[in-house]
């Protein structure tokens, strides 16, 4: 029995390990850079992955594709560009700015402009009336001026 | 103007509902190319029933074609199989296969027993071709126009309704 259960999971870590795929790379700053890329690239496939968690076939053709031009000296920039040409802006999980996601990209700063616009127009709007209200207490006619009058000297008798 | 004022929130609420709605009816798996009004790859890749063959870009420009990326692992690639043998039947467009990555003897076997819509087909055995072409998964079809320009993608099974479609932008075409 116990012998069944040591094969069968000397069995489940031969897979386990077989789903990984091994790069060597030359020195310690092209390795940084290729889990970066696979980071940051999105696999088109299976939507929500990247293609260092993804296991389908097209983010291992991709990876390899990654490890390729890091290993022919390209740029990030040249292979994330090379993504974007085959696969859309989709790829990039640090999308970048233009034309059709301006609005994502710039909404919330208009929004808050045009909040801080209304919260700056009430509040001027409400001291106006506070002012008005006060000038409108202070300006007294003659009438009115020697009735208050009255008032006051009454409490002095 | 005030008691308009109330009903903003109701109308902010309206745009929200619009735009939830339409989410519901957009498919997010469906990606657009970034090939649409490009050229198709340059390539030169085996065929697949004649291995001597190499196919180029040349073997596709001249007249418009269908390209469809299909492979015997790819499930849905079977049942879509029927639809392009009545296209094929029809005569109005030649269907090129690109068989990604895949065997050639369980290809072979598929095209013996189900039948060969194809007039010929890509043998992309390492995927780069596909790579190159943006596809993420068969089965994916691609219209090109007589210059190899890449008009319009489908991504997954085609269907009856999907020949349509690409039948009106062929007779676009024609119009012009």
């Amino acid at each position: 029995m116990l012998r069944f259960f040591i094969f069968l999971t000397l069995i489940s870590f031969n897979s386990a390990y077989a789903s990984i795929d091994t790069y060597e790379f030359k020195d310690a700053d092209k390795q940084a850079r290729f889990h970066e890329l696979v980071a940051d690239l999105r696999c088109p496939k299976c939507q929500n992955q990247n293609l260092a968690d993804s296991n389908s076939a097209i983010a291992q053709d991709l990876r390899q594709k990654v490890y390729e031009m890091l290993g022919a000296e390209k740029s990030n920039i040249e292979i994330v560009d090379y993504m974007v040409a085959r696969y859309g802006d989709f790829v990039l999980y640090e999308p970048r700015f233009n034309g059709q996601n301006a609005i994502l990209w710039l909404g919330p700063f208009v929004l808050l402009i045009v909040g801080l616009a209304i919260v700056i127009y009430l509040t001027r709007q409400r001291s106006k009336k506070v002012i008005n209200t006060t000038v409108e207490s202070i300006e007294l006619d003659k009438q009115q001026k020697q009735r208050l009058q009255k008032v006051l000297n009454k409490g002095k008798k | 103007m005030p008691r308009l004022l109330l009903f903003a929130p109701l109308a902010l609420f309206a745009v929200l509902i619009l735009f939830l709605w339409k989410g519901l009816s957009i498919d997010p798996r469906e990606l657009p190319s970034a090939l649409i009004d490009k050229s198709f790859p340059a390539f030169k890749v085996e065929s697949l029933l004649a291995p001597e063959r190499k196919l180029t870009m040349a073997d596709l420009v001249g007249k418009p074609v269908l390209v469809n990326v299909w492979a015997t692992w790819c499930p849905s690639c079977r049942k879509e199989h029927n639809q392009l043998l009545r296209i094929a039947q029809q005569n109005k467009i030649a269907i090129i296969g690109l068989n990604y990555k895949d065997n050639r003897a369980a290809a072979t076997k598929w095209l013996v027993e189900l039948g060969n819509p194809y007039q010929f087909n890509i043998y992309d055995e390492s995927g780069m071709l596909g790579l190159d072409l943006g596809v993420y998964g068969a089965p994916e079809t691609y219209l090109l126009d007589a210059q190899g320009i890449i008009r319009f993608r489908h991504v997954g099974v085609v269907t009856e309704q999907t020949w349509q479609e690409l039948q009106t932008i062929m007779q676009s075409w024609e119009n012009q």
